[in-house]
């Protein structure tokens, strides 16, 4: 009988067991990265860039040329790189404490600029690699070893959200959020990466994508039960409508608590404005969490 | 020989690194260095190259590291402020071996300070600056001349040694304008197998200071303190002024160095047996060579525009043997030539 392979490890996903925590996102992502860099037979001229965080040695992973940068760096670190190799693929991959807090800067001006660069922001809620502190993303009411009687808006402000405030440039070519969670949620993260790399190829500037990640380390399971409360409640609010803006998906992130609660009602009203203001006519965000 | 043409330092010094072979420049404007940044927002397009102004210091020395990455001469200029901010970018490379140009225009600190001309970041310069057992070699021109000249060297040095080299001038230096030959010395190529150009044929290539298992880290501090000692050996440069017979040995770089020639002219018509030592590599330091030449010193006078920084590294140097004399103006006040003539006069 003549055996046919239906399914391969890609090319560009080196041999080496990973060291990420069973159902962290990294490793799907990682994985994904190599299928679309293997689709797109751009191997030979990729160049990524990594962040400090708990993906820091994607050099490990990823059979690619690929430079560590210093912690929220890889904005600046990828500009370099691209500027000086034009005909290169190159992209940077950040956490959410890297390029939301620490980084901020740098992401910004990049995106103003246009650099020829595609950023995957792996948008965790949480700084893993340290511990589980709080991160600029980190949800209201999300506990953490830095919040742990929950996030509270009044001191610690609103989790950031990055699409709509670089929407709010002229440069960014693609602006979009998925999430790794659930195949169909998997598949759209693949597809829209896959897009951001083709807007990249196309000279199309400063493609952007925010993929939503788990973290089940940080998000503190509890022994005997598959997931934590707070993770539960992070799929569910990750699947359902805003409550503010019907056209905005980013519920979790701006209008809910991760209790489920909905914010006071000021603050509800004064985001609606935000929102409707972050999303140019240019740019949009797209939403593809559904 | 190269033509003869008039500019300030800072400006000789962006024409320099192009004729060094500078493929990208990343700065951001600070005072006393602007003449530079702008110098090359006008030439490096004109040749082709790469110019950005970054949002920060911290960003400008990071797209240097990206560029160095990509196996490209790259390059970032600054001021004392703003060096304090690429410290951190500056640690990376050397801890990456990623070879690059910074330049640090002096002015004076602390904090804001001012853009009056200084040499009180010879510490951060030498001693690290930044986190982690590493070293830069610094470079110390005294004239227009030099600061061309070292910039269009710099870029040979860094690849040679895969590190950062910084030349360390100051705002007296960089304003100046003298005439100076332009460099037309050959760049050498330097093989980067390591650099990130896309792996074709072969498997990826990494750039990266993490080693996250023992004894990675440690066998590659191992490495960097080797190299360090070889270019100990190999790479150290200074200048001396009258000092065969001399028995007042002045140690002084950059502008104070300059200073301190005329001092020296002046306490030799006295009579005054004295000399001038420079150092032109801060690190490495001349240090066998002021020893070596002790014997007949009765003492040595370190002079700086600083509270005296250069001079712990001319004590050890000296080790005891004769006493060392200090002289420093501060926070960016510059001393005269009379008053060097005065303390030499009054040590004599
Ligand atoms: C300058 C600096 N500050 C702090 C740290 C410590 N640190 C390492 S990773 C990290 C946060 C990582 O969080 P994130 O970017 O969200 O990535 P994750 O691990 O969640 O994927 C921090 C603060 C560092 N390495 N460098
Ligand atoms: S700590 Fe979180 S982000 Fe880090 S590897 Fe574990 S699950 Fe993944
Ligand atoms: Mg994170």
């Amino acid at each position: 009988m003549v055996m046919t392979p239906v399914y391969k490890k890609p090319k560009t996903l080196r041999d080496a067991s990973m060291h990420f925590c069973p159902g962290c996102g990294h490793g799907i992502l990682h994985k994904l990265l190599a299928e679309i860099i293997d689709e797109l037979g751009i191997r030979e001229r990729t160049i990524g860039v990594a962040p400090v965080g708990c993906s820091v040695v994607l050099y490990d992973y990823l059979d690619l040329d690929i430079s560590e940068s210093a912690h929220g760096r890889a904005p600046a670190v990828a500009t370099g790189i691209s500027r000086c190799l034009p005909g290169a693929v190159v992209f940077a991959y950040q956490g959410d404490g890297d390029l939301a807090s620490i980084g901020t800067a740098e992401v910004i001006h990049a995106a103003n600029r246009g650099e020829h660069y595609v950023t995957v922001f792996v948008n965790n809620t949480i700084y893993g690699m340290t511990g589980g502190q709080m991160a600029p993303t980190t949800m209201v009411g999300q506990a953490s070893t830095t919040c742990p009687g929950g996030r509270d808006p009044e001191t610690m402000g609103n989790p950031m959200r990055m699409c709509e405030m670089l929407s709010a440039l002229d440069s960014p070519s693609l602006i979009a959020r998925v999430k790794l969670d659930g195949p169909a949620g998997i598949r759209k993260t693949r597809a829209t990466i896959k897009q951001a790399f083709e807007y990249q190829m196309a000279g199309k500037k400063f493609p952007f994508v925010e993929v939503l990640s788990p973290c089940p380390t940080h998000w503190k399971p509890r022994p005997g039960k598959r997931w934590s409360a707070s993770a539960r409640k992070w799929r569910r609010f990750s699947r359902s409508r805003c409550s503010v803006n019907s056209a905005c998906r980013t519920g979790i992130f701006c209008c809910r608590g991760f209790d489920g609660s909905r914010l006071p009602r000021p603050l509800r009203s004064r985001m609606k404005g935000n929102l409707t203001n972050v999303i140019p006519a240019k740019a949009g965000i797209q939403e593809v969490l559904a | 020989m190269g033509k003869r043409v008039l500019m300030n330092g800072n400006e000789a010094l962006g024409e320099g690194a192009i004729r060094g072979g500078c493929d990208c420049y990343f700065g951001y404007p600070i005072t006393p260095q602007n003449e530079l940044t702008a110098y090359m927002a006008v030439n490096m397009p004109q040749r082709e190259k790469v110019f950005v102004q970054a949002e920060s210091e911290v960003a400008a020395i990071n797209m240097v590291y990206g560029g160095a990455a990509a196996g490209k001469r790259a390059m970032t200029s600054s001021s004392s402020p703003g060096i304090s901010l690429k410290q951190e970018g500056i640690s990376y490379m050397a801890g990456a071996q990623l070879p690059g140009l910074i330049v640090n225009v002096q002015r004076a600190g602390p904090g804001l300070g001012d853009i009056q001309p200084s040499q009180a970041d010879y510490f951060q310069a030498v001693k690290g600056g930044g986190h982690g057992d590493y070293r830069l070699l610094v470079l110390a021109p005294a004239s227009v001349q030099e600061t061309h000249d070292f910039a269009a060297q710099s870029f040979d040095l860094a690849d040679k040694y895969r590190m950062p080299v910084m030349i360390l001038t100051d705002g007296r230096l960089g304003q100046m304008m003298e005439p100076f030959e332009l460099w037309e010395g050959k760049i050498e190529t330097f093989d980067k197998p390591w650099a990130l150009i896309g792996a074709k044929g072969r498997s990826g290539n990494a750039i990266h200071s993490y080693w996250g298992q023992a004894p990675g880290l440690e066998i590659v501090n191992l490495a960097l303190q080797e190299k360090y000692r070889l270019i100990e050996k190999e790479e150290v440069r200074f200048d001396t002024y009258k000092l065969d017979d001399a028995e007042l040995m002045l140690v002084a770089y950059g502008t104070s160095a300059r200073l301190c020639r005329e001092a020296v002219d002046l306490a030799c018509a006295d009579g005054i047996k004295a000399g001038l030592l420079r150092p032109i590599t801060l690190w490495p330091f001349p240090s066998r060579e002021i020893s070596a030449r002790l014997a007949r010193m009765k003492k040595v006078l370190t002079v700086e525009m600083s509270a005296g920084q250069m001079v712990e590294d001319v004590r050890l140097a000296v080790n005891g043997a004769v006493p060392v004399e200090f002289y420093g103006r501060l926070g960016g006040a510059v001393m005269t030539v009379r008053e060097i003539y005065e303390k030499i006069k009054a040590i004599a």
